[in-house]
């Protein structure tokens, strides 16, 4: 998603200033929009936290002394550190492979990144709970290995599997962006000086692809962060994400102010890793061998 | 990387991989053909009955043409927003110009579920819960990011002195742009206008708050279906939404692959 933003990044204007100033207005429209359904809306739930029930901070000393919120928030972060590790580890050797293979076959595994990418949410959060279901195809499959049917929907791993599978192409896609400029005749001067092939891989390539690895971790990780559907629908109850505990305190409780301050929390939160971001995007850019 | 067996090695693992990625989508399309009433795959008899079901069942086909509905104001009004927003960020010198253009693009990193209390909050106050004006404004913010990002990527690539040429030769500012500037654009705006349909049409959580029984959308349907029971009739809406979906984004990226060509 950052890659996008940055590729999109508007060229800085030629035209002289005076010409400049009446253009702005064709923002208006769209600006006002989002005034009146991003910012206020935004505004409106920060307001609610420190006023409802009562004004004060009462909404934030109950969470960050509630055992149940400070839970489900250490455990979101926890499933996104999980999602986002085996997110990596699945997409390293996929984007390397599509480096090194021929056009065509770099068109093919593109598409199998980019097919689900643009598949519904819904729907394939739907498709998980039919195949984690206990006697769904995964169950079935793991019976004629001689493995027990386990049980995977409403359970943490359930949402693990979902997630990583809905998040893959923000880790593919930054790691391929990065790993195509590394120039590869680096990995032949190292072996030209004797480093064994897994060697100068591992000190030269993996290094280079460092910025790639940081982009897609954080981009996953935050994105992570705010889920709901995939939690909601595979997860337990019990278990609850963030996103569901808002949900629940606003939809379920009307505790307005709790759940507009956990919508604090997380929005900060998130604010806080974008900055970590844009950083490393920064410092990919700096680093003048990647490009 | 040359050896042969490390390459077999990657091969075997990018190709499951591959499949996990894609199996998920590809198992919904034979269970919504299925002859039984429950959701098991792989499905031991073939029937349409569920389609059949889909489009009588009132549920389901007026959560169809209430995404359709939606959908489509939304393209429209995301489109004309977000396309008059891009000429002026692509325009414009001036630095709040350019500090707009990551406000316009911040509800695509906000948690949607952060958004989606404060919309539901403010519906509620002005009684706009379930009513198609509430939903349409609500996944216009949510669709500007994705048509801003094209069209702004369309309006860079556009030589500005083919505008100045209209200029010259008497064109009035509004004229050149309709007829010079537009029409040089327009794979990057249908592109953003299909992306645009295609967020509202996906979206789920905000559409969960700002429901009513009076109005729902198709993907909360699904939702409200899982959660309840195991009617296969939720596998032919996944379909139908798989098949339109992916048809418009490939009709998105064939616009934008041929705006490049002709470059």
């Amino acid at each position: 998603m950052t890659a996008l933003i940055e590729i999109a990044a508007p060229a800085s204007g030629r035209r002289p200033k005076g010409v400049g100033g009446r253009w702005g207005l064709l923002l208006l429209p769209a600006l006002a929009l989002l005034a009146v359904l991003f910012l206020v809306p935004l505004g409106l739930m920060a307001w609610r936290s420190v006023t409802d029930p009562a004004p004060g901070l009462g909404n934030y000393s109950w969470f960050f002394t509630s055992d149940v919120a400070l839970a489900t928030l250490v455990r979101t972060l926890a499933v996104g550190a999980v999602v986002t590790l085996v997110t990596l580890l699945l997409s390293y050797p996929y984007a390397y492979l599509m480096t090194v293979v021929s056009t065509r076959a770099r068109i093919w595994l593109t598409l199998l990144v980019l097919l689900p990418f643009w598949t519904s949410l819904m729907v394939r959060t739907f498709a998980w709970v039919v195949l984690l279901q206990d006697s769904g195809v995964v169950n079935q499959l793991l019976g004629t290995v001689g493995m027990g049917p386990l049980q995977l929907i409403r359970t943490q791993a359930g949402v693990v599997i979902g997630m990583t599978q809905v998040l893959m192409p923000f880790m593919v896609l930054p790691l391929y962006a990065v790993m195509s400029g590394i120039d590869r005749r680096l990995l032949d001067a190292a072996q030209g000086m004797g480093a064994r092939p897994v060697t100068a891989f591992l000190r030269v390539f993996v290094p280079l692809s460092l910025p790639g690895v940081g982009a897609g971790a954080l981009t996953v990780f935050i994105t992570s962060l705010g889920f709901y559907v995939t939690p909601a629908l595979l997860g337990s109850p019990d278990q609850a994400l963030i996103s569901q505990q808002i949900f629940t305190q606003v939809n379920g409780l009307l505790a307005w102010g709790r759940g507009g301050a956990m919508g604090v929390v997380l929005l900060a939160v998130t604010l806080v890793l974008l900055g970590l971001v844009g950083f490393v995007l920064r410092f990919t850019r700096t680093r003048g061998g990647v490009r | 990387m040359r050896a042969g067996p490390a390459r077999i090695a990657l091969w075997a693992f990018s190709v499951l991989v591959g499949f996990w990625l894609i199996a998920p989508t590809l198992v919904v399309i034979p269970l919504s053909f299925t002859d039984k009433a429950s959701l098991v795959f792989p499905p031991t008899g073939w029937s349409g009955r569920w389609y059949t079901n889909f489009f009588t069942d009132p549920r389901w086909s007026e959560a169809l043409l209430s995404s359709l509905q939606v959908g489509a104001l939304v393209a429209v009004v995301a489109t004309v927003l977000g396309t008059a927003a891009a000429i002026a960020l692509t325009r414009s010198g001036s630095r709040w110009a350019k500090s707009s253009y990551g406000l316009l693009l911040a509800p695509m990193i906000v948690p949607t579920v952060v958004v989606a209390i404060g919309v539901y909050a403010l519906f509620l106050q002005y009684g706009l819960l379930g009513t198609l004006l509430g939903f349409v404004t609500a996944h216009t913010v949510l669709a500007l990011p994705f048509v801003i990002i094209p069209v702004t990527a369309s309006l860079r690539g556009f030589d500005r002195r083919l505008e100045d040429a209209a200029l010259i030769c008497g064109a009035s500012r509004w004229g050149a742009i309709r007829q010079v500037t537009l029409p040089q654009i327009a794979p990057g705006v249908v592109s953003g206008a299909l992306f645009a349909f295609v967020t509202s049409f996906d979206e789920v959580v905000v559409s969960l708050f700002i429901q009513s029984p009076y109005l729902q959308t198709l993907p909360v349907m699904m939702f409200a279906s899982v959660t309840r029971d195991t009617d296969p009739t939720i596998a032919a809406a996944a379909t139908l939404i798989i098949v339109l979906t992916t048809v418009l984004v490939l009709a998105a990226t064939f616009a934008t692959s041929r705006r490049n060509r002709v470059r």
